[in-house]
C-alpha cells in the first residue's frame, strides 16, 4: 500500500490507525482535518476536492519519505479525500509513529503543512448563498496582474 | 594577406513605412524577426551588432543587443554600413537585413565559405534581376573608402555601388532565401507558410479545478507548434480563454513537476496547476 492515498469514500480513522500501531513504537500522533461550516466569514455548505492523482500520490510520497528521514519515524501515512464532502467529514488524515513523542508531534505538523502547500489537490467551497469559489485561485486572474509580493498566499 | 575578422551587422533602423509597424518586432512563429536574425548570424561571426537610428538607442526591442547608431540621417542602409565601418574599421562586416524570414543559416554559411577577401565585397545575385543583393553580403575593410566616396557623391543605393565596384557575386543556394517582406499581406502569407513548415507536436493537455472550468473540459488532445509549456500556455490563454496568470501556476509534464521552458516532445502530457488547496 502506498503511504499517501486518495479516497473517494469516507475515511475510517480506526482502520487507518490500525495500520500505524505496532509494538516497536511508543509515540503516535494523528491529525484529522475536517470540513468547517464557515470560511472568511462566509457560511459553507460543502466542499468539493479534486486531485491530479498520479502526481498527488508521487508528491505525497515524497513528503512522507522526507519526513521519515528527517524525524527518524518508523511509519507515516497520509490519506486525502476527493469528491464532495459535507460539513464535519474528514478531508485529510495524517498519522505518524515514532519511538518517542517529540519527533512524532513535529513530524505530523511537518507533513500536513507540506501536503497543503505542494500536493496538487484543489478545493471548491460551496456557500450557503449558492455561490462557490476555488480556494486560493479566485484572486489569480490574469487581468488582475497582482505582483507576487502582494499575493496573499504562498506558492512554490 | 590574411582575411580580416568577420563581424555581423543586422539592419534594424528602417522606417517600416509600408508595413506601418516596426518590422524588427514582427514575430514569425512567435519570435520577433530581429531576434531570429541575430540568432542566425551571431554563431557565424566574432561579434554581432544591431544597426539602429539614434532615436532607437533606447528601444526595448533593441537594447538587448550591441547597438551601432547611424551617424548620418537619410542614407538608408548605407548609413548602417558606414557607421559600423567607422566603429570597427579593421573588420569585415556581414551585413544582413532583419526582414528576411526565409533566410537560413546555410545561405549565410555559403556566403562566408565563398567570401572573396581580395575583393571589396562578396554578395549574392538577385534571382529576379541578376543584380547584387546588398543586404545579405560581406563588406571587406577595403570597401570603406570606396563606399564613403559613393556617399559623398550623393549616392544612396548600395546595390548600385556593388554593381559598380570590384566585388564577387554568388548564385543563391536557396532560391527564396532573400525574399523580403514589406507589406502586411506579404507578412501574413510568409507567417502562414513558416507556421505550416514548423514541426507540430501532438500533446495531451489536462486541466484542473478553476482552469478545467475555464477551459470547459478536463483534457484534450491537440496538435501545436508550441515547443515549451510557456508557449503552450500562451496559446491556450488565447484559444481557451484561460484567465489565470502563468506566474501563479506550476507546470507538470508527464505526471512530474516540470519547467516552463523545458522542451516539449511529441506525445507529452502537459498540465497547468492552479494554486493548490489540499487539507
Amino acid at each position: 500500500m502506498s503511504r499517501f492515498s486518495l479516497h473517494d469514500m469516507a475515511l475510517d480513522p480506526q482502520r487507518l490507525l490500525a495500520a500505524l500501531r505496532q509494538p516497536d513504537c511508543g509515540g503516535y500522533v494523528t491529525f484529522e482535518g475536517t470540513v468547517r461550516n464557515h470560511n472568511h466569514g462566509r457560511a459553507v455548505q460543502r466542499l468539493e476536492y479534486e486531485a491530479f492523482a498520479p502526481l498527488a500520490v508521487r508528491e505525497g510520497e515524497r513528503i512522507l519519505a522526507e519526513a521519515c528521514a528527517r524525524f527518524g519515524l518508523e511509519r507515516a501515512y497520509c490519506a486525502h479525500r476527493v469528491g464532495s464532502l459535507e460539513i464535519g467529514a474528514i478531508a485529510v488524515w495524517v498519522g505518524v509513529a515514532a519511538v518517542h513523542r517529540g519527533e512524532a508531534f513535529d513530524a505530523c505538523r511537518y507533513i500536513i503543512d507540506h501536503v497543503k502547500h505542494s500536493v496538487p489537490i484543489w478545493k471548491k467551497e460551496h456557500y450557503q448563498d449558492g455561490d462557490s469559489g476555488w480556494v486560493n485561485c479566485e484572486h489569480c486572474a490574469a487581468a488582475a496582474e497582482v505582483p507576487r509580493a502582494a499575493h496573499p498566499h504562498r506558492h512554490e | 594577406m590574411s582575411a580580416a575578422e568577420l563581424y555581423g551587422l543586422v539592419l534594424a533602423g528602417g522606417r517600416s513605412t509600408r508595413m506601418q509597424r516596426d518590422k524588427a518586432g514582427l514575430p514569425y512563429g512567435g519570435k520577433p524577426q530581429l531576434a531570429r536574425a541575430m540568432e542566425l548570424v551571431a554563431p557565424l561571426v566574432s561579434r554581432a551588432f544591431v544597426s539602429v537610428r539614434p532615436d532607437q538607442l533606447h528601444d526595448p526591442q533593441r537594447t538587448a543587443y550591441g547597438l551601432i547608431a547611424d551617424l548620418q540621417p537619410d542614407l538608408g542602409p548605407l548609413a548602417g554600413i558606414q557607421a559600423a565601418q567607422r566603429a570597427h574599421p579593421q573588420v569585415a562586416w556581414l551585413v544582413l537585413a532583419c526582414d528576411l524570414p526565409f533566410l537560413r543559416a546555410a545561405t549565410l554559411q555559403h556566403l562566408i565559405e565563398q567570401r572573396a577577401t581580395g575583393r571589396l565585397a562578396t554578395a549574392y545575385r538577385s534571382q529576379f534581376d541578376g543584380q547584387p543583393e546588398p543586404l545579405c553580403a560581406i563588406y571587406e575593410p577595403a570597401s570603406r573608402d570606396s563606399l564613403q566616396r559613393w556617399i559623398d557623391q550623393g549616392q544612396r543605393c548600395p546595390r548600385a555601388w556593388l554593381a559598380s565596384a570590384e566585388v564577387a557575386l554568388l548564385d543563391l543556394p536557396e532560391s527564396r532565401a532573400l525574399d523580403n517582406i514589406n507589406t502586411a499581406d506579404e507578412y501574413a502569407a510568409a507567417n502562414a507558410e513558416l507556421a505550416a513548415a514548423q514541426p507540430q507536436r501532438r500533446l495531451q493537455v489536462r486541466y484542473f479545478a478553476l482552469l478545467r472550468e475555464q477551459a470547459g473540459r478536463g483534457s484534450e488532445a491537440l496538435q501545436t507548434v508550441a515547443s515549451t509549456p510557456q508557449e503552450l500556455y500562451a496559446q491556450l490563454q488565447r484559444e481557451r480563454g484561460l484567465k489565470l496568470a502563468p506566474q501563479y501556476l506550476r507546470v507538470a509534464v508527464n505526471d512530474e513537476f516540470g519547467e516552463w521552458q523545458q522542451p516539449l516532445h511529441d506525445g507529452d502530457t502537459v498540465a497547468f496547476l492552479p494554486p493548490v488547496a489540499g487539507g
